[in-house]
């Protein structure tokens, strides 16, 4: 009975360990829906960096972009940069979606969409404005 | 003997379905960091203009996920 006991607690062992490989292993981003997002993202980032370097955008804690200093655009831009605003969020949304639902864990939208917003201002470069978790604005 | 085998194997199954649905933090934010790099392009821009022989070597690690785009 005791060498069954152990034979079964090597088994179980291995069993976990093959469960938490397979949990941490990769998560599938190779879809034609994320490369499109990303194409999207990347085009119109070169419109949205000068704004992020003013101060007129921030990053949000919530994964998305916010208007932080309606000041800093000139009134006539500022209905231009609201338009970029919505456009990325929906972008940003729809791709924490995609990587959840490529996946096939769709609840896991809302952990994806946090990590990304840590990445996000993590990785945001000096003199950005970035939310913190009680919707606090701080300048890197 | 036997209810502790028998405690031992609900346990087990317990944990294979705890881990097999548990959010998987470390592979969520490299996936993040590989998109945020593609769409910001940071180190990128940043290598090819200050020192011309890292551009190579970021060129060349960028060639796989190329890759796997054209591969899909």
């Amino acid at each position: 009975m005791k060498i069954t006991l152990l034979s079964f607690l090597r088994l179980l062992c291995l069993l976990m360990a093959a469960g938490i490989a397979h949990a941490q292993g990769n998560l599938e981003i190779n879809t034609p829906v994320v490369a499109q997002l990303k194409g999207a993202m990347h085009a119109r980032h070169t419109q949205l960096s000068p704004l992020l370097v003013s101060g007129a955008l921030g990053l949000a804690s919530d994964g998305t972009v916010q208007m932080h200093d309606a000041n800093a655009v000139p009134l006539a831009q500022r209905q231009a940069a609201q338009g970029l605003i919505a456009a990325e969020n929906a972008d940003r949304i729809a791709l924490y979606r995609e990587i959840a639902r490529a996946n096939g864990k769709p609840e896991w939208e809302q952990e994806i969409r946090t990590t990304f917003a840590q990445r996000w201002i993590d990785k945001a470069p000096a003199g950005w404005w970035v939310q913190d978790a009680r919707g606090n604005w701080t300048r890197k | 003997m036997r209810h502790l085998f028998l405690l031992l194997a609900v346990l087990g199954l317990t944990a294979c379905v705890t881990i097999n649905i548990y959010f998987p933090a470390a592979a969520a934010e490299k996936v993040a960091d590989k998109i945020i790099d593609e769409v910001w392009q940071i180190e990128k821009g940043k290598d090819s203009a200050k020192k011309p022989e890292a551009n190579g070597s970021a060129a060349e690690t960028s060639v796989p996920a190329h890759e796997k785009e054209l591969a899909k």
